[in-house]
């Protein structure tokens, strides 16, 4: 029998490792020969942005700006520091603004250039928010990518899209939605989506059951 | 550069589809790709918009065809042979010729106070505005071949600068020669009808975030 590297990855795994998969594991095993990974490390940073960072933390941030209207001046005018006293920030989001939608003023962000997106409050990016559709669409027809996704806006409503060219990063305040009156920030922040955070969807009112 | 990775515009892309429940990584090779680049990157050897810039050079057609992180891999293998810390020997054969010198590995020890960390590209140096909000601008046509942050929707359009963001790194110069080359960055807003002709809606508009260097006065 043969030593072949291919049938022991098909033993190990169970299946065969795809073509980019086989680089990545010949990448990695070089990097670490070589002293420059540690791949305990990488394991630290898979596990903080698998379980720890992501849309549950913006969702806070949304709540507590529909609680506490205080709370809400300081997002609006700097939002990375009022960010960071709920406890989060860091890699791409060192330079954050915060957009409001109204009745009349509905924000939508995107990247045109690449996938920029503020990973301490969202997380990394959904694959929609890279994909070269949502890239080439979101500035050209916002409207008609905001209805393909079920967003429907009158013509009286301003759009507002903004393409992160740089290195500012952007979350949308969403409006709170009718029938949460008297909802605590914890309630309400069960409520708030990654979608409405990134400007391609509203929050929902809670369904009878959620009351 | 005028690359297919500039996609602001383009048509014939398809429908924008979510998918519900999606996972973080869509496979573990993915999440190993995020980590090595972000592991690497704390090397020193380069900076973001290097990073980025190494992206961009995929070919157009192979850049169209790939998954994300299959980006992120081509360009992670372009800035370690570039900055010398692999050879592209080592590359292909998968085994390492010599090992790394000075260079310290990212400890999992330290992973969650670097990702906390701020590197802001934001420069704590003083350099006068040329604008102010409310100013008419409009943004250069200009072609970089190297790293750029304009996109070439909005070369030759005029807006109105909306917020001074104040001083940050310029990425066209930093991606090529580690030249920050400090400037103010403004938020512009444009018109969609600006943008796009009479298929803008009225009211609609599109801000960019753009360095001083991308704009003169309107």
């Amino acid at each position: 029998m043969s030593h072949d590297h291919g049938e022991e990855h098909v033993r190990e795994h169970d299946k065969p490792l795809s073509g980019p998969a086989l680089r990545v594991k010949a990448l990695e095993s070089l990097l670490v020969e070589k002293g420059l990974v540690d791949p305990k490390a990488l394991d630290a940073i898979i596990d903080l942005y698998e379980t720890k960072v992501g849309p549950h933390n913006g969702a806070r941030i949304v709540a507590r700006a529909w609680t506490d209207p205080a709370y809400k001046r300081r997002l609006l005018t700097d939002a990375t520091a009022a960010i960071e006293e709920v406890g989060f920030g860091g890699s791409e989001g060192e330079d954050m603004v915060v957009l409001e939608n109204a009745p009349k003023v509905h924000n939508v962000v995107v990247c045109t250039l690449c996938s920029c997106y503020p990973w301490p409050v969202l997380g990394l990016p959904p694959v929609w928010y890279k994909s070269a559709a949502y890239r080439a669409r979101a500035v050209i027809d916002p409207r008609g990518v905001l209805s393909e996704l079920g967003l429907e806006l009158t013509d009286d409503v301003e759009v507002r899209v903004w393409d992160s060219t740089a290195e500012l990063r952007y979350l949308v305040l969403p409006e709170r939605p009718a029938g949460t009156e008297g909802w605590s920030e914890e309630q309400l922040a069960t409520l708030v989506t990654r979608d409405a955070m990134v400007g391609v969807a509203k929050v929902p009112p809670p369904k009878a059951t959620d009351r | 550069m005028n690359g297919v990775h500039d996609m602001g515009g383009m048509h014939g892309m398809g429908p924008v589809v979510i998918e519900r429940d999606e996972p973080v990584f869509h496979a573990d090779w993915e999440a190993r790709v995020y980590a090595l680049l972000r592991a690497t990157g704390f090397l020193g050897k380069w900076n973001t918009d290097m990073s980025r810039f190494s992206r961009e050079r995929m070919p157009p057609a192979a850049y169209l065809a790939a998954t994300y992180y299959e980006r992120w891999l081509f360009g992670l293998q372009a800035l370690l042979v570039e900055q010398g810390l692999v050879t592209a020997r080592e590359l292909a054969t998968g085994r390492a010729a010599t090992k790394a010198g000075e260079t310290a590995a990212l400890r999992a020890s330290d992973v969650a106070a670097r990702m906390r960390g701020r590197l802001s590209a934001r420069v704590s140096v003083e350099v006068p505005a040329r604008f102010k909000p409310g100013d008419p601008v409009v943004a250069r046509r200009i072609n970089p071949v190297g790293h750029t942050r304009l996109p070439r929707y909005v070369r030759g359009r005029r807006g109105t600068i909306h917020i001074d963001h104040g001083v940050f790194t310029f990425p066209d110069t930093n991606a090529m020669s580690r030249d920050p080359k400090p400037q103010h960055c403004y938020s512009v807003r444009f018109d969609a009808r600006e943008l796009w002709g009479p298929e803008g809606t009225v009211r609609d508009s599109v801000y960019l975030d753009l360095f001083e260097d991308y704009l003169d006065a309107a």
